[in-house]
């Protein structure tokens, strides 16, 4: 039996009627439209495909978009606001922050979560964070550089 | 920022962008979540296709029972290889041996399944959900086999056969020979034997393989969305496979998220997808689930090697003799014969050995096929050959970089030509070799050892100098063409529009192309667009793999440039009211010899050429040049990678405390670039040295299927980096460049398997066998008695 | 990746939920942070044919002291204990185990009774509750009952809590700081191949010492414990302990570790547990 769902997402309310096994990362990318969210396994380890939901990082792959319902998603498309990018965006193109991108928009999505936690990480801090997103291109130094660019940049 | 990388070299007034750090001109899109990869193409009335695969490594396919598939709502259709395989063609090899033996490779399996996921049947239906229910509606009667898994026991006689068709297991042999063995072993003061262990990996691109196809029926034609490598080496081949000319079909390569080799194919399923759009005359699409991608997109690697090496006691490395048993999997795909043969031609790494042989068998197994895993080959040679060296030094107690030096080619010898007859181009190996004792502060390095030591801390220093062989290559080695073709067109407006066959992934030639163009044109970076990754566009190309693009690609971007600029000189002559022969070109601007003031540039001759009023006679309107560069050679970039790692002696853990790399592959466009492409090289290859391993059991069950079982490494598994560069410039090409893409793949697991085994020394220890997993650190421990 | 179909219903209250529980019977599975429940469903392992959703259930959802104990939701997640100031003071090694777990977006999401009813042998919450003696409080059809830690985890993915059934609380004492957990993780995963909880009573001379990862269930080192109990732990009272920490325990095996290897872990591990512990005395 199909489900009504009233997701906002990068502050548009999307209503819908799902079918429950609907995971909110099919949600985000085919009713709604907005690819940008990747999926790249199916054991919720990747981490491709994190998006905030009520300001938390969770892996959209992992949780169905009835459980999404009556709250505030944001997507990598939600990202920049008025048309500038977000300091993380911004960290992630100056540092060589991605190489294929498949895996940028939730490694992003992660780096903002971390950044709203705690505005001066370490390199260290910064590795732990991004535990739950795996990138096969860069080696993650550049990506590392890219979240300390973007707290500093964040700070100023 | 953390990674201590040295200031780019200096450029000529005229180089602009070329050597300059720029960030790329393909990210807003991606950081903005807008780029289109091959599961965001939309194509109305799409249906999905899913794949029923084998749940045994190796069994016979008694019936098939579609009935209930067929009439779950919302399915268009199931079929199997007898529906297929006579209408979508067989896969091919593209490298296959002489003498050797291959299975027919058919799209869908026929009567018999030979590995975990081989694809017996395929459900098309409205949603992906749908598909995927009625995947479980399939009835397949298998009746198991017991599976081929141990390559070396497939050779004995009398073991069962993976294809008893073929009557062997032996899929092919191969041999490699140079100077005269026989004396160098004589000559020797000592020879010793060492078995070394490459295995199985796999590529785990962050973006499963996918495709989509749309059949075009009014114009008969087909265009094939998919993630690969390579769009024009399946342009090539496919056609033929699902019955349509070449000039009917259109490969596209949107984003593609990561290939390492594992997207240098053609797939069954890219070949099965193509001939449902046609049959079913409805665009089709299939993303691979990871799960998927574990067990059915190639590996690579998986070598058992037995080695004999001939040494005098001054350190000299006068002879190898290598026997190599590669385990290949169930079927040749497209370059699997090809990859050990790679590390035949390698293994004398970058030393002047008096002779080298080598014999490879390539073995079928009930696994998935082994094909091009970055590095392909090198990665494997390259381990060979630094653990010899290392191995060298601790049975001589000389100093490991001393027989190094010792054996390596002084800077003038270039180009060198191995014993077993490749020429590499250019090279100081010696040179490389010393910056990169001063970036890892040797000396320092030593004495940390040496107080880590008295502390009975199992400390290691790890070094490996490599050269590898890229840029391929010319087309007398490859097998359809080892060209690239790119084509420059200076628009009406003065805009340029590059186009390149060499398609990019991820690495950024989108950019570095655009750094090329620029320079050369003499114009600002931002009045260029590169296109790529469309048949439609790029009209021909061999594609990305074997770092190729830039060497190869941005040469013919070049030379596409050289020939617009001759070109209109014949044109500003006659604007100019000059001889073309007096026409000089400089920094955009065309001008008379002597008198600079008065110039015109590209704006308005490009608007010249194409309203075409004031051409002078026979002069073609446009200005738009193609070219296809033939490489005389190969390039071969080389580098030292040193590092320092400690073992946990409790826990086997291994750590690295510090890594230095420098290498050189020649010419450098975008060092921003490059630096990424080292430290993603480099942590595929720690990842390689550490943790990664495809295991599959007795029955041919993968053990290691999904992100859960198959470790990669993650951000907290990195060093910091001190990375450095020489810069020697390639001959091979008008450049200089050599490429980068797997410079780190190949130096690094070398250099932290020596690392590691220099920390077991002081246990006794002389090898391990990779991966340098806890547990196996830990018995080797256990095996010289060092406890808790 | 895609399950396969069921219905959803949402419950606003735990006696919501119980009755939901006793209408759908084996057809409905819980769903609280979904991050057990959904991967197997992904992968078509679990196909219930009712979810029954509590995770908005708000009186589940909490962290409280009163008189010394500490009481849980089962709705809390792994992040809200991490941070949890409460917890950091009077319960240290709570914290410390919830950061252990998975990762970032795996802690925000999954709560400790989903993970603790999974009984994933593999797991790192049972050998925090074992080793804190913690107390399960489970609501039933015919009210509450309430397990204490060494009957909870029953056995591979077996946890006490009967089918009608739904955790409520966790209750645990509030302790000293010598408390803590250290975890060999297997390398993709992030599970435990050897965890070890342990907590050190300086004044009563005692230590309670929890291993997960190692066998089918998580469980007390007994050993470890009583050649500790009256005994000053010094770095060679601990390592003599450690030794015991795998006696009578049949190990598992895999291609992440082999029992051998598995069993010498837990030794090196509780050794390692038991030092941190003490050193934050």
């Amino acid at each position: 039996m199909n489900i009504s769902v009233k997701i906002s997402v990068n502050g548009v309310l999307h209503e819908a009627e799902v079918e429950p096994r609907l995971l909110l990362a099919h949600f985000l990318r085919e009713t709604c439209g907005l690819t940008g969210t990747h999926v790249g396994c199916e054991t919720s380890v990747c981490g491709a495909c994190t998006v905030l939901v009520d300001g938390q990082a969770v892996k959209s792959c992992t949780m169905f978009a009835v459980q999404a319902d009556g709250t505030e998603v944001t997507t990598v498309e939600g990202l920049a606001s008025n048309g500038e990018m977000h300091p993380v965006q911004e960290g992630f193109w100056e540092c060589h922050g991605l190489q294929c991108g498949y895996c940028t928009p939730g490694m992003m999505m992660t780096a903002v979560q971390l950044l709203e936690r705690n505005e001066a990480p370490s390199r260290d801090d910064i590795r732990h964070a991004l535990d739950g997103n795996l990138c096969r291109c860069t080696g993650y130094t550049h990506i590392i550089d890219a979240v300390e660019y973007a707290a500093k940049k964040g700070r100023a | 920022m953390s990674t201590t990388t040295e200031k780019p070299p200096v450029t000529k007034s005229t180089q602009k962008y070329i050597g300059r750090a720029m960030k790329r001109v393909e990210d807003p899109r991606l950081l903005k979540g807008v780029g289109t990869y091959v599961d965001d193409v939309q194509l109305a009335g799409v249906v999905h296709a899913e794949f029923v695969r084998s749940p045994h490594a190796n069994a016979s396919i008694k019936s098939i029972n579609t009935d209930a598939a067929k009439k779950l709502p919302g399915v268009i259709g199931v079929f199997t290889g007898a529906d297929i395989n006579e209408k979508a063609g067989t896969i091919p090899c593209a490298s296959p041996l002489p003498g050797g033996k291959s299975p027919v490779h058919t799209v869908l399996a026929g009567s018999r399944v030979y590995f975990v996921g081989h694809p017996v049947a395929v459900v098309v239906a409205k949603t992906r959900a749908i598909a995927r229910d009625a995947l479980e509606l399939v009835e397949v009667d298998y009746e198991p086999i017991p599976a081929v898994i141990d390559p070396e026991k497939a050779l004995e006689k009398g073991s069962a056969l993976t294809h008893p068709e073929l009557g062997t297991n032996v899929a092919f042999t191969w041999g490699l020979a140079g100077g005269d063995v026989d004396a160098a072993f004589k000559e020797a003061d000592r020879v010793f034997k060492l078995r070394i262990l490459h295995q199985r990996v796999t590529p785990m691109a962050i973006e499963p393989r996918g495709c989509a196809a749309s059949w075009h029926s009014g114009e008969s034609s087909l265009t094939l969305w998919t993630s690969t490598q390579i769009p024009h080496l399946i342009r090539t081949l496919l056609p033929g496979m699902i019955g349509i000319p070449e000039n009917k079909l259109r490969v596209v390569t949107p984003e593609v998220g990561g290939g390492f080799g594992s997207k240098l194919n053609l797939y069954s399923e890219e070949a099965v997808v193509s001939h449902l759009a046609m049959r079913l005359n409805r665009p089709t699409k299939w993303i691979e689930g990871r799960r998927e991608n574990a067990a059915v997109t190639i590996h690579g690697r998986d070598q058992i090697g037995d080695h004999e090496v001939a040494i005098k006691n001054d350190g000299t490395v006068l002879a190898i003799r290598s026997n190599i048993i590669a385990d290949i999997g169930s079927y040749l795909q497209l370059l699997t014969p090809a990859i050990p043969t790679l590390t035949g031609l390698m293994i004398g790494g970058c030393y002047k050995l008096k002779a080298v042989k080598v014999d490879i068998t390539g073995v079928h197994t009930n696994k998935m096929s082994a094909d091009a895993y970055r590095g392909a080959g090198r990665p494997e040679a390259t381990y060979i050959i630094e653990r010899v060296m290392d191995y060298v030094a601790d049975e001589l107690g000389l100093d490991p970089i001393e027989v190094r030096l010792k054996n390596m080619p002084q800077s003038g010898e270039f180009p060198f030509t191995t014993i077993t007859g490749l020429q590499y181009d250019s090279g100081n190996y010696q040179a490389a070799l010393e910056k990169a004792k001063e970036l890892a502060q040797w000396p320092r390095l030593l004495k940390e050892r040496e107080n880590a030591r008295a502390e009975g801390r199992l400390f290691g220093i790890g070094l490996s100098t490599y050269v590898e062989i890229c840029a391929l290559g010319p087309s007398k080695i490859m097998a359809a063409g080892g060209w690239e073709w790119g084509c420059v067109r200076i628009e009406i407006s003065g805009k340029v529009t590059v186009i390149t066959g060499a398609t990019p992934h991820g690495q950024g030639q989108e950019t570095s192309f655009a750094q090329i163009a620029a320079d050369r044109l003499g114009i600002p970076i931002e009045d260029i667009v590169v296109l790529r990754g469309d048949t439609a566009t790029a009209h021909f190309g061999r594609d990305t793999y074997g770092s190729r693009a830039t060497a190869l690609g941005g040469t013919a971007i070049a030379m596409s440039i050289d020939k617009i600029i001759e070109k209109t000189k014949t044109l500003a002559a006659a604007l100019l009211e000059a001889a073309p022969a007096d026409i000089e070109f400089a920094e955009g601007k065309f001008f008379v010899r002597g008198s600079e003031a008065k110039s015109i540039g590209w704006g308005q001759l490009a608007s010249e050429a194409y309203v075409a009023k004031n051409l002078p006679p026979g002069f073609e309107p446009g200005l738009e040049a193609s070219s296809f560069f033939e490489p005389p050679n190969c390039t071969f970039p080389f580098g030292t990678h040193i590092c320092a790692v400690e073992v946990d002696r409790d826990t086997g853990q291994v750590k690295i405390l510090k890594y230095t790399a420098v290498d050189d592959c020649g010419k450098q466009v975008n060092p921003l670039l490059i630096e990424g492409q080292v430290q993603g090289g480099i942590a595929q290859s720690l990842g390689a040295a550490l943790m990664e391993r495809t295991v599959y059991d007795e029955n041919g069950q993968l053990l290691t299927g999904e992100f859960m079982d198959y470790a990669i490494p993650r951000a907290l598994d990195i060093p910091e980096y001190a990375l450095g560069s020489t810069e020697t410039p390639s001959p091979s090409n008008l450049l200089g460049v050599k490429g980068v893409g797997e410079a780190g793949t190949i130096g690094a697991t070398p250099c932290i398997g020596n690392a590691v085994i220099d920390a077991l020394s002081p246990l006794g220890i002389r090898h391990v066998d990779l991966p340098f997993t806890p547990e196996r650190v830990w018995r080797a421990i256990q095996e010289k008695g060092g406890t808790l | 990746m895609i399950p396969a179909a069921f219905d959803y219903v949402r419950a606003s209250s735990l006696n919501e939920a119980l009755d939901l529980l006793a209408k759908h019977g084996d057809d409905a599975k819980i769903l609280a942070g979904g991050h057990s429940l959904i991967p197997a469903m992904k992968l078509r392992l679990s196909q219930p044919k009712v979810v029954i959703d509590i995770s908005r259930i708000a009186d589940l959802h909490s962290v409280n002291q009163q008189n010394g104990k500490i009481a849980i939701g089962a709705l809390t997640t792994h992040y809200e204990i991490e941070s949890s100031d409460l917890l950091k003071r009077a319960c240290p090694l709570l914290p410390e185990v919830a950061g252990s777990i998975g990762d970032v977006q795996v802690r925000n999401k999954g709560t400790v009774g989903g993970s603790c009813v999974h009984a994933d042998p593999a797991g790192d919450w049972p050998a925090a509750m074992l080793a804190l003696d913690a107390e399960f409080e489970i609501a039933g059809p015919n009210g509450s009952r309430t397990v204490a830690a060494n009957d909870f985890f029953v056995d591979i993915l077996t946890s006490a809590v009967e089918p009608g059934e739904i955790l409520k609380f966790i209750h645990v004492p509030a302790t000293a700081n010598t408390a803590a957990y250290v975890k060999f993780a297997q390398k993709a995963s992030g599970f435990a191949i050897a965890g070890v909880a342990a907590v050190v009573d300086k004044t009563k001379k005692e230590v309670a010492v929890a291993v997960t990862g190692v066998a089918a269930k998580a469980y007390r080192a007994s050993g470890t414990e009583s050649s500790l109990r009256g005994v000053e732990p010094t770095a060679d009272s601990i390592a003599t302990a450690a030794e015991k920490a795998a006696d009578g325990i049949d190990p598992l095996s895999d291609i992440h570790a082999s029992a051998d290897f598995r069993a010498h872990l837990a030794r090196v591990q509780a050794k390692r547990a038991l030092w941190a512990a003490v050193s934050r005395g």
